[in-house]
């Protein structure tokens, strides 16, 4: 990021729209988690605006938006990547036993022995 | 400064660098707290082949225990403690802290320090025609990181109740209620994350700003494409590892219960822990490593091997750009594989149909890769040396450990063959006559390089052969114990099941194997110490090389060249027609 | 032979070795942290209950801090902006703002502490406290880092600006880069820990 002083008042200007944005979404999350929603819902709005505010940081206070490096964005995309599936696949591996309910064997029988009698 | 040229480009910014202190340097600063590449790789290396003995030797007086269950171990059972071994005899809880020992000081802190700290840090620099690692003080701050771990994991074996003794695998919630020595390898594994993670950064960033004028990278040679891979697998997947070994710490002395579940009873009655904590997320977090950690240990091992063949075939590799996507491919899909270490783990269907299949894919770029080094030797000149007969050796030995890793990757013969000594065979293969063999290959091919001289050729050969035939003698019946049944990590070596009775001879074999093996590293040792001073003295390029480090003087001076080397042609033109010599070395304009 | 692109940009891959450098940090910094939030991910999905974090912790606190580190890291890239302007002395202002409002979130994070201790929610206590304690910790132990680098930036270490100008403005970038990471995993951490 080298550029003129010019450049850099314009980028100055940014900044402080960048910080207004996100003082706003900062109340806007914590009023939000005041309302009265069904818990999965809430945690959508809550990652929502996070993601949002998060984009932001990275986007102009560390200036991604102006990073043309070819090399930065293929070892950024790959540890989004790895990122993800280290989010996504350990809790899809307990996938198959939503919802399934699974006493445990011996409960099991004192139930069948409640049922004979 | 659009178009400036390369070349130019350097000039400009070495002026702005530092101004290297050209005065003499103090004993401390030249070889304890050296910033040179050069000696950071070659205290890395000195220091990883200690742990290397270690760790074995921890495993030839196993053996012994394994063929002689009971029997009291003669003469170094004197020296083990009453408390581990009364009477010279080898108490359970003694077997399971050697072996846990065992497989962390090989993995953590010998063959990583050693392929990647020694042979990536005094190599790689050289090959691309750099001055030094990118970062020098982190390098330096990333060896003594290392050098922290292993003392605290060095001393662990002193503490009560001695060195942890859950496996090196640290499966909770064994490991969160074991004794002291746990606590131990959990710090010392933070210090040896945390150096490879430094290592790693500097790696990359080297390879990526450091390569000299005309190396592009499809002109880099295959070693150091290796350990770009490797070093991306240790930045992206250790966090997650050192991410297990705090919340295990917090488990263990803050009292949570991360890994812990509810309801546990232990003999001393209902634990007093808040419960609610997963066992399997120890595994996730562990083999989302481990996994990419095994291809870390196979990985610089293949670009040792790679440089070695197409020297001394005198032929360009065989189909280098289909290495190349294979390493990156291969890298990308260990991220992807990990859970085939846990089919037995109740995991779903789904999953575990995913997980089997990304292990099939991931095989093929493997086969591809040792495919192209079996062609690569057809046809050639070969030169029968030292470092080429390890590199011939590393061919059949990894292909025997790759392949009987098929079956572990398919969840219905996983059934029978988790924890058995077919698992410990299978890896064995791979890292054992596989990466130690490629390793070996390493230090005598380099050894010229940071000496000037050459190891001794006869000593070398009886090290070889001595240890190929030892090796498999060690490693070849496990396939047969393992796949009668026989687990691993049992201190009787199995004696106790019926199922086992018939291949109990074999113990005493592999033990007699495993004790050959051990001698025959004397000569190794031996060849080592003994050629610094006396070795024959060669010129800076004895094998008639063609990458950049033969460039440069034997061994090279702080700064690594004389002038600034540039790259004119691939890694590999060996035996170019027309050309006056059978080698075009990359770093000179013309060929001769 | 000294070591090349220290301060100058590569062209071929468009940047300085300290810049990839800290970026390749934050990048493994961002699987630190991916393994604490899977694992709050793990836990939470396999709990038989899991409070409001608001049962446990107070939201306008948690607030206020997030307000502190946002502030924290517009002050950052001014002094950044400063620089590239030439303006020392607003720097040295902009960064001494950058490290109080650091130490402000410290001193407050203390107090939540504190009063967790008093009322006997340690981590032990349950595992929402446990990953908790560990997840703010563990950022806690971050924030101290980045006040130790930027107090060196801010004192011995900005003399460097009247020797080596442009080889201190990349320094202050990555210091930068590094702090508005950290402030980053905060926008995270506090609707996941304070508001779910
Ligand atoms: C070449 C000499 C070696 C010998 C004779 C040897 C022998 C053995 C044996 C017999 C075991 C099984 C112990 C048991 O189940 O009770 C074992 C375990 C292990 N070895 Fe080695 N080993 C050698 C080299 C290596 C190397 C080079 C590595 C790694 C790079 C390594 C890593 C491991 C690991 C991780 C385990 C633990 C497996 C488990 O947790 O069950 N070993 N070794
Ligand atoms: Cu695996």
């Amino acid at each position: 990021m080298s550029g003129s002083a010019e450049e850099t008042k314009k980028h100055i200007d940014i900044y402080m729209k960048v910080a207004g944005a996100l003082a706003v979404l900062t109340v806007v999350t914590v009023l939000a988690s005041y309302i009265d929603v069904a818990v999965p819902l809430a945690i959508i709005i809550a990652l929502i605006i996070a993601t949002a505010k998060g984009s932001l940081v990275v986007s102009y206070f560390m200036h991604l938006v102006d990073e043309k490096s070819r090399t930065l964005a293929i070892a950024l995309a790959l540890t989004v990547f790895f990122w993800l599936v280290l989010m996504l696949v350990p809790i899809m591996t307990t996938s198959d036993t939503y919802g399934v309910h699974k006493p445990l064997p011996n409960a099991n029988a004192a139930h069948a022995e409640d049922e004979a009698h | 400064m659009e178009n400036v040229t390369t070349a130019e480009h350097v000039s400009q910014a070495a002026h702005d660098g530092h101004a290297h202190d050209e005065h003499e340097l103090s004993f401390l600063r030249a070889y304890v707290f050296s910033v040179d590449h050069k000696v950071i790789g070659i205290q890395y290396a000195i220091t990883a082949m200690f742990f290397l003995l270690f760790g074995f030797s921890l495993m030839m007086v196993m053996r012994w225990q394994l063929a002689y269950p009971g029997a009291p171990i003669p003469f170094i059972g004197n020296f083990l403690g009453q408390a581990n071994a009364p009477g010279g005899i080898m108490l359970p809880e003694f077997y399971n802290q050697l072996g846990a020992m065992h497989g962390t000081i090989m993995v953590f802190m010998g063959v990583v320090p050693l392929a990647v700290g020694g042979f990536g840090n005094y190599v790689l620099p050289l090959q691309i025609g750099a001055p030094d690692m990118a970062f020098p003080r982190l390098n330096m701050a990333s060896y003594w990181a290392f050098f922290l771990g292993g003392v605290v994991m060095f001393a662990s074996f002193f503490v009560p109740g001695g060195a942890a003794n859950s496996g090196w695998t640290s499966y909770a919630p064994l490991s969160v209620i074991a004794l002291e020595g746990q606590t131990w390898w959990l710090v010392g594994m933070i210090f040896l994350i945390t150096s490879s993670l430094l290592g790693s950064i500097n790696f990359i960033v080297t390879t990526f700003q450091l390569r000299a004028p005309g190396l592009s990278f499809t002109r880099l040679p295959f070693f150091v494409w290796a350990q770009l891979v490797t070093s991306f697998l240790l930045l992206l997947a250790f966090p997650p590892l050192e991410v297990a070994g705090i919340l295990q710490l917090m488990d263990r002395v803050a009292e949570t219960s991360f890994f812990m579940p509810s309801g546990l009873v232990t003999t001393e009655g209902p634990l007093d822990i808040s419960g609610g904590g997963s066992p399997l997320l120890w595994q996730h977090l562990f083999w989302f490593l481990a996994h990419p950690e095994v291809y870390v240990l196979i990985l610089p091992a293949m670009g040792i091997v790679a440089e070695i063949l197409a020297n001394n075939t005198r032929k360009p590799l065989w189909g280098y750009r289909v290495l190349v996507a294979s390493v990156i491919f291969l890298g990308f899909m260990s991220f992807i594989v990990w859970a085939h270490h846990m089919f037995l783990t109740g995991m779903g269907t789904t999953m575990s149909a995913f997980f089997q299949t990304t292990t099939m894919i991931i095989s093929v770029p493997s086969v591809v890769i040792l495919s192209a080094f079996f062609i690569t030797l057809y046809g050639g000149s070969i030169r029968y040396n030292v470092p080429m007969l390890f590199a011939l050796a590393f061919l059949p030995m990894f292909g025997i450990g790759g392949l009987t890793g098929l079956p572990l990757g398919l969840s219905a013969p996983d059934l029978h063959l988790h924890d058995t000594y077919y698992v410990i065979g299978h890896f064995h293969y791979v890292v054992a006559p596989g990466t130690i063999f490629a390793l070996f290959a390493g230090l005598y091919y380099w050894y010229p390089k940071a000496t000037g001289r050459v190891m001794n050729e006869a000593l070398g050969k009886i090290h070889f052969w001595g240890s190929l035939i030892s090796i498999n003698v060690v490693f070849m019946p496990m396939f047969i114990t393992g796949l009668v049944g026989v687990n691993r990590r049992l201190y009787d070596g199995g004696m106790q099941y019926a199922h086992a009775q018939e291949v109990m001879e074999w113990n005493a074999v592999m033990s007699y194997g495993a004790w050959a093996l051990g001698f025959f590293q004397i000569f190794f040792i031996i060849n080592f110490f003994w050629s610094i001073r006396n070795g024959k003295k060669v010129d800076d390029n004895p094998w008639r090389a063609t990458t950049l480090e033969w460039q440069a003087p034997s061994p090279p001076p702080h700064g690594n060249f004389t002038a600034p080397p540039e790259a004119h042609r691939g890694p590999y033109e060996y035996s170019v027609p027309g050309a006056p010599n059978d080698y075009s070395m990359q770093g000179q304009a013309t060929r001769a | 032979m000294d070591i090349p692109y220290t301060v100058a940009e590569r062209p071929d891959t468009g940047l300085n070795n300290v810049k990839l450098g800290i970026w390749l940090f934050l990048a493994s910094e961002v699987m630190l942290f991916g393994g604490l939030f899977s694992t709050y991910v793990i836990l939470r999905v396999g709990g038989v209950d899991w409070p409001l974090g608001a049962e446990y912790l107070n939201i306008p606190i948690g607030a206020f801090n997030t307000a502190v580190l946002i502030g924290s890291s517009v002050t950052m890239v001014m002094c950044f902006a400063s620089l590239k302007l030439g303006d020392f002395a607003k720097y040295k202002t902009y960064m001494g703002v950058t490290i109080l409002l650091a130490l402000t979130f410290l001193v407050v994070k203390f107090f939540e502490y504190y009063e967790k201790v008093t009322h006997d929610h340690l981590p032990s206590h349950s595992t929402f406290l446990a990953i908790y304690w560990t997840m703010t910790g563990l950022h806690g132990l971050h924030i101290v880092g980045g006040v130790i680098v930027n107090g060196y930036f801010w004192g011995p270490g900005s003399k460097l600006w009247h020797e080596k100008r442009e080889m201190f403005e990349n320094r202050i970038e990555a210091a930068g880069l590094y702090w508005h990471f950290v402030d980053l995993v905060w926008i995270f951490l506090f609707p996941v820990l304070y508001l779910l």
